[in-house]
């Protein structure tokens, strides 16, 4: 008992995120003690942002969320669980589409059992332990992409080098625009980023390669944002792609689905298994 | 004359635009590799390199379902020559946590499976490396691995 009532007040010194009035008055103390003895340097502020947990924005990857026109069926229960499980082996995380992410994954083909890609997150597809994120890169002037399972075994590190969102949800249009904006360099260095901060939305508009492109890209479906569509066709071809928009889309309420709540009822079921 | 010039200008111009507008290749993504494929060609070896009015096509594939994947070895049809070839990769995408390219990539070799080129600068799926016996001399010869 003895010893520990010693440690005490050594453990409240080097603590330093005391309330003000409890420090100065422990300072007093300690002067009024030690005044005889030697002069000794203050130790070094230790400095533990503990603001960090509170202030974290609150994030739901979007996986937790089960598709619309599904009962609650106990199948997506069981499949959170088990990517809890393993989100609390692996740290996945949050990014979006348009985040470069370097990912490191186990392969027994490849030297020394591992494999490392570094890319930009073209697209986030699938729900529940099937979620999978496409990485494209580009590399001797060749293009790869890798699909990636989120939730495989094989994965062994995420990183996110770079966190931002683009313009539009889903990036494939990169295939068809010119090679720089998807080539990046795998000694890339991760850009710091601070947890409180908003995630910043880079309003990049990109190049295209010439007008054979992959997807008609200038529908309104694919809603694309990141391109200056009026550089690459003429106003009739534009007006001639707009006849397949469909604005009473939004406006249908068989299709709305509203997350919020779903989303509140699957944190609180998450979030303390997490913290755990 | 001058007059013909400029019709036969428009015309081109015509043309031109017209074929711009309907090229809309559909062989690289429809399905791996088949028969009449377009390929690219990406190591260093003479035949696969120089220019001609043609390109590269595969006109077998030997497997039993007739369609390439990586690592199945094809026939081609490149500059007026057979050739055989080895995939190194393609459009399509393969199983999950694979590369997928963005062009269909060949590597030229012999009869024997030794490569005809010394090089290969783009990279190359580490799931070759399964095939290690046949094809080492390639996998020798490829720089980089994905």
């Amino acid at each position: 008992m003895a010893a520990l009532r010693k440690v005490l007040p050594v453990q409240l010194f080097s603590g330093l995120r005391l309330p003000w009035s409890l420090r100065s008055s422990s300072r007093l103390l300690s002067v009024g003690e030690d005044e005889s003895s030697k002069f000794q340097p203050p130790p070094k502020p230790v400095i533990v942002d503990k603001t960090i947990k509170s202030t974290r924005r609150k994030f739901l990857s979007p996986e937790f969320i089960p598709p619309r026109d599904r009962k609650d069926s106990l199948k997506y229960l069981i499949e959170r669980k088990d990517m809890v499980a393993r989100r609390k082996l692996l740290n996945i995380p949050e990014f979006y589409v348009g985040s470069v992410l370097a990912v490191t994954m186990s392969d027994p083909h490849a030297s020394n059992k591992v494999s490392k890609f570094v890319g930009i997150c073209t697209q986030r597809s699938g729900t529940g332990l099937g979620t999978t994120f496409v990485l494209r890169n580009i590399i001797e002037g060749q293009g790869v992409e890798i699909c990636y399972d989120l939730y495989s075994p094989r994965i062994q590190d995420i990183q996110v080098l770079k966190l931002e969102k683009r313009l539009d949800g889903n990036l494939m249009y990169l295939r068809d625009a010119l090679p720089e904006y998807s080539t990046f360099d795998f000694d890339m260095k991760p850009v710091p980023h601070h947890v409180a901060e908003e995630v910043p939305v880079n309003q990049l508009k990109v190049k295209m390669k010439p007008k054979p492109w992959s997807k008609r890209w200038e529908r309104p479906k694919y809603k694309v944002q990141g391109i200056k569509f009026e550089l690459y066709l003429t106003e009739e071809k534009l007006k001639e792609a707009m006849k397949w928009d469909r604005p009473w889309a939004e406006f249908d309420m068989l299709k709305e689905y509203d997350t919020t709540k779903i989303e509140e009822r699957i944190w609180k079921e998450i979030n303390p298994e997490l913290d755990k | 004359m001058v007059l013909f010039d400029k019709q036969l200008g428009g015309l081109l111009l015509h043309v031109g635009r017209a074929m711009a507008q309907r090229h809309l290749s559909i062989t690289g993504s429809c399905s791996a590799i088949q028969k009449m494929t377009r390929v690219r060609v990406v190591d260093n070896s003479a035949l696969g390199n120089t220019a001609y009015h043609r390109p590269p096509r595969c006109i077998h594939v030997y497997n039993k379902t007739g369609v390439g994947k990586v690592g199945d070895k094809i026939l081609l049809a490149i500059k007026g020559e057979k050739k055989k070839a080895l995939i190194v990769g393609h459009r399509m995408p393969g199983p999950s946590m694979t590369p997928r390219f963005d062009s269909n990539n060949v590597v030229l070799i012999e009869d024997n499976g030794n490569p005809t080129g010394t090089r290969i600068k783009i990279p190359i799926p580490t799931i070759l490396r399964s095939k290690e016996g046949e094809y080492s001399k390639v996998l020798a010869i490829a720089q980089r691995f994905v």
